[in-house]
C-alpha cells in the first residue's frame, strides 16, 4: 500500500491538524509515514496544505505529484489540486462551502457538509475532524481506533473535553459516510 | 513500538542535539530551519545551565560557538545556505584552532538569496573547505527523520574525539517533513570526560592558549600537517554508505539526502519494469566514501548521479570510478524536488541505451537537463 493524500482549506479549519493526526494514526500501526506542511512563501494568502503519505514500505517522496484523495475544505484548495489527483482517485469536498462538482469524469467526489455537522455537534472547529473520520471512512487507510487514540497523542496535555470532542467528530464523520449520506 | 514519535526534521534534530549533551545554541533566524532554534529556546528555557542565544548576526553567532567549544561545551549553531555562507570565516577559525562544534545547514535554493525551497547547491562549500585555508568539514548527510536523530548524536561525538567542526547537511524538507523517530537515551554532560583543552582558569594548571595565529610559517606548516594527519584518520575511520540492490546492478544511481529517497522510488518503479538498476547512497559526503563507489565501478556499466543542483558531487564520483564506468548527470536545482517517476525515467533511458549495445562510451559524461518543468 501506497497512499498519498493531500488536505487543503482556509487557515483556521485544521487542516494542518487532519493530516498531523491522520499521520500520527500510521505511524500507531507501524506504517512509513511522512507529512509534509507547507511553508514559507507557499501558505501567504491565507490557505493552508499538507501531504501525508502512508505506505508499508519506506517512503521516497513526501511530495504527492499525482494523489489518491485529495481533500478540499474550501473552493480554492478544489480548482488547486483538481488536476493533480489521480486518475481513478478521489476528491473530498466540504459542500458547505463548495457548491460545484468538479469537472473531471475520471474521479470520484464525497461530499461531506463538515461544517454543517460540526455545527450540529455544537462545536463549528470540530469540522476538520468529522472531515478526517469520513475521509477514513471511505478509504479506510487506518483503523478507527488509532485514528481515536491518534487524537489523543496529538492533543495530550490539553483538557479532556477537547479530546472527547475531537474523537466523537471522527466517528460522526465515519457514521455520515456509513448512512450513505455522501457522494 | 514504543518511543516512536512524529516529529519534523528540525525538532528532531534539536531534541537529538540535547540528548547528545548539547547545552549551547547560537544562531541567526533564517527559513527554512528556525524550527530548530525554536525547539531550542523552548527546551533550554526549562533547563539549568543551558545556554541561547539569538545573536545579533550570523557573524556574532558562529564567534559564540566558538567561545562556548572553548570553555568546553556541546555546542550547535543552524542556518540555511546564504546564512551558512557567512558563516564560514568562523568556521574556518574552528578547524584551525581544533574545536569541536555542530554547524547545521538546512539548505536552500541559491545562489545568492535564492528562495526557501528544497536544494543541494551547497555541497562544495560543504566539502572542499567553504572557508578559506587548508582544512575540512567532517559532513554528515541525513536522507530520513530517523537519519537525523543518529547523525546527530554522532555528530557531538566525531565533533569531540576529533576535535573538529561537523556538518549536518539537509535541505528545507529534511527539515519541514515529519516522520517516525526513536530517540537515543539522552546523556548526561556531568558525565563527559574533562576535555584537555578547555580554558577554565589555570589555578594549579600550567596555562593553556588556544589559537589560530601563527605568525612563524614553520608552526603554521606544522599545524597544517597536523590536520591532515587527523583528516587522515578520520577518512579511514568514518566512510559511510548505503548501497542498495546492486549486486546484479548494471545501472548505479548515486545521491545522497533527500535526493537519495526520491532515487530509490525511482530504482524501486525501474526493478518493476525488470531493469536491473541499483542505489549508492553516500551517508558521509566529507569524508566521501570513495573506496566503496570505487569498488562498485568495477562491476556496473553506468552511474547516475542525481542531484538537486547542477552538479556537484558528480565530480567526487568521477574521482571515485576514474573511468571504470560510465557516468552522467541529472540534475535538479533551484528548489524543485524531482518526483520518483521522473527519476525512474531518466533511469530507465540509460538502462535501454545499455541493453541497445550502442556503446557506453557514446554516452559517456553526457549531462541530462531537464527543460521546463517535470
Amino acid at each position: 500500500m501506497l497512499l498519498k493524500i493531500i488536505f487543503s482549506g482556509f487557515g483556521g479549519q485544521g487542516v494542518l491538524m487532519m493530516g498531523y493526526v491522520l499521520a500520527v494514526a500510521g505511524m500507531k500501526e507501524d506504517k512509513h509515514v511522512t507529512f509534509l506542511p507547507a511553508y514559507g512563501a507557499e501558505v501567504r494568502g491565507g490557505t493552508a496544505n499538507c501531504t501525508v503519505v502512508v505506505s508499508d514500505n519506506e517512503i521516497a517522496s513526501p511530495i504527492a505529484s499525482s494523489p489518491e484523495y485529495v481533500v478540499a475544505m474550501n473552493y480554492p484548495s478544489m480548482i488547486k489540486y483538481l488536476n493533480m489527483v489521480k486518475s481513478g482517485g478521489t476528491m473530498f469536498l466540504n459542500s458547505d462551502l463548495i457548491s460545484e462538482k468538479p469537472a473531471r469524469e475520471d474521479l470520484k467526489t464525497v461530499s461531506v457538509p463538515a461544517n454543517s455537522l460540526a455545527h450540529e455537534m455544537g462545536n463549528d472547529r470540530a469540522l476538520n475532524m468529522i472531515m478526517l473520520g469520513a475521509v477514513n471512512a471511505v478509504a479506510g487507510i487506518v483503523s478507527e481506533k488509532a485514528l481515536a487514540e491518534a487524537v489523543e497523542t496529538v492533543l495530550e496535555g490539553k483538557k479532556k473535553t477537547l479530546i472527547d470532542t475531537n474523537q466523537q467528530a471522527l466517528v460522526k464523520g465515519s457514521k455520515y459516510m456509513c448512512s450513505g449520506c455522501g457522494s | 513500538m514504543a518511543g516512536k514519535v512524529l516529529m519534523r526534521g528540525t525538532h528532531v534534530l534539536g531534541e537529538a542535539a540535547i540528548r547528545a549533551g548539547c547545552r549551547a545554541y547560537f544562531g541567526y533566524p533564517i527559513t527554512p530551519q528556525n524550527e530548530l532554534p525554536e525547539y531550542m529556546a523552548a527546551a533550554f528555557a526549562k533547563m539549568e545551565g543551558a545556554v541561547f542565544l539569538q545573536a545579533e548576526s550570523e557573524l556574532a553567532s558562529i564567534n559564540m560557538v566558538m567561545g562556548a567549544s572553548i570553555a568546553g561545551a556541546r555546542v550547535m549553531t543552524s542556518s540555511s545556505s546564504p546564512g551558512i555562507s557567512l558563516k564560514q570565516e568562523g568556521i574556518s577559525y574552528l578547524a584551525a584552532m581544533e574545536l569541536p562544534a555542530v554547524i547545521v545547514n538546512m539548505m536552500r535554493g541559491g545562489p545568492g538569496l535564492g528562495n526557501i525551497a528544497p536544494s543541494q547547491g551547497d555541497y562544495f562549500q560543504a566539502t572542499k573547505g567553504g572557508g578559506h585555508g587548508d582544512y575540512r568539514v567532517i559532513v554528515l548527510a541525513p536522507a530520513y527523520g530517523q537519519e537525523i536523530a543518529d547523525m546527530t548524536r554522532a555528530a557531538f561525538d566525531m565533533a569531540d574525539k576529533y576535535r573538529t567542526p561537523v556538518m549536518i547537511l539537509g535541505d528545507g524538507m529534511m527539515g519541514q517533513m515529519m516522520e517516525p523517530v526513536v530517540f537515543p537515551e539522552p546523556l548526561d554532560p556531568a558525565s563527559f570526560p574533562k576535555k584537555d583543552f578547555v580554558l577554565d582558569g589555570c589555578q594549579g594548571r600550567p596555562s593553556r592558549i588556544v589559537r589560530s595565529l601563527w605568525l612563524d610559517t614553520n608552526l603554521e606548516e606544522e599545524l597544517n600537517w597536523r590536520l591532515v594527519r587527523k583528516y587522515e584518520i578520520i577518512t579511514e575511520e568514518i566512510p559511510d554508505e548505503e548501497i542498495y540492490l546492486a549486486d546484479d546492478a548494471e545501472v548505479i544511481v548515486v545521491a545522497y539526502g533527500t535526493a537519495a529517497r526520491i532515487a530509490k522510488g525511482g530504482v524501486h518503479r525501474a526493478r518493476e519494469a525488470g531493469q536491473k538498476i541499483g542505489l549508492f547512497r553516500p551517508k558521509t559526503l566529507w569524508p566521501f566514501p570513495y573506496e566503496p563507489l570505487k569498488r562498485l565501478s568495477r562491476k556496473i556499466r553506468h552511474m547516475v548521479v542525481f542531484e538537486m543542483s547542477t552538479g556537484q558531487m558528480v565530480e567526487d564520483v568521477r574521482l571515485a570510478v576514474e573511468g571504470r564506468c560510465d557516468v552522467s548527470f541529472y540534475g535538479r536545482p533551484g528548489g524543485v524536488v524531482a518526483t520518483p517517476e521522473e527519476i525512474a525515467r531518466v533511469l530507465s533511458g540509460v538502462y535501454r541505451r545499455l541493453d541497445h549495445g550502442r556503446g557506453a562510451a557514446a554516452e559517456s559524461g553526457h549531462t541530462f537537463r531537464s527543460v521546463g518543468s517535470a
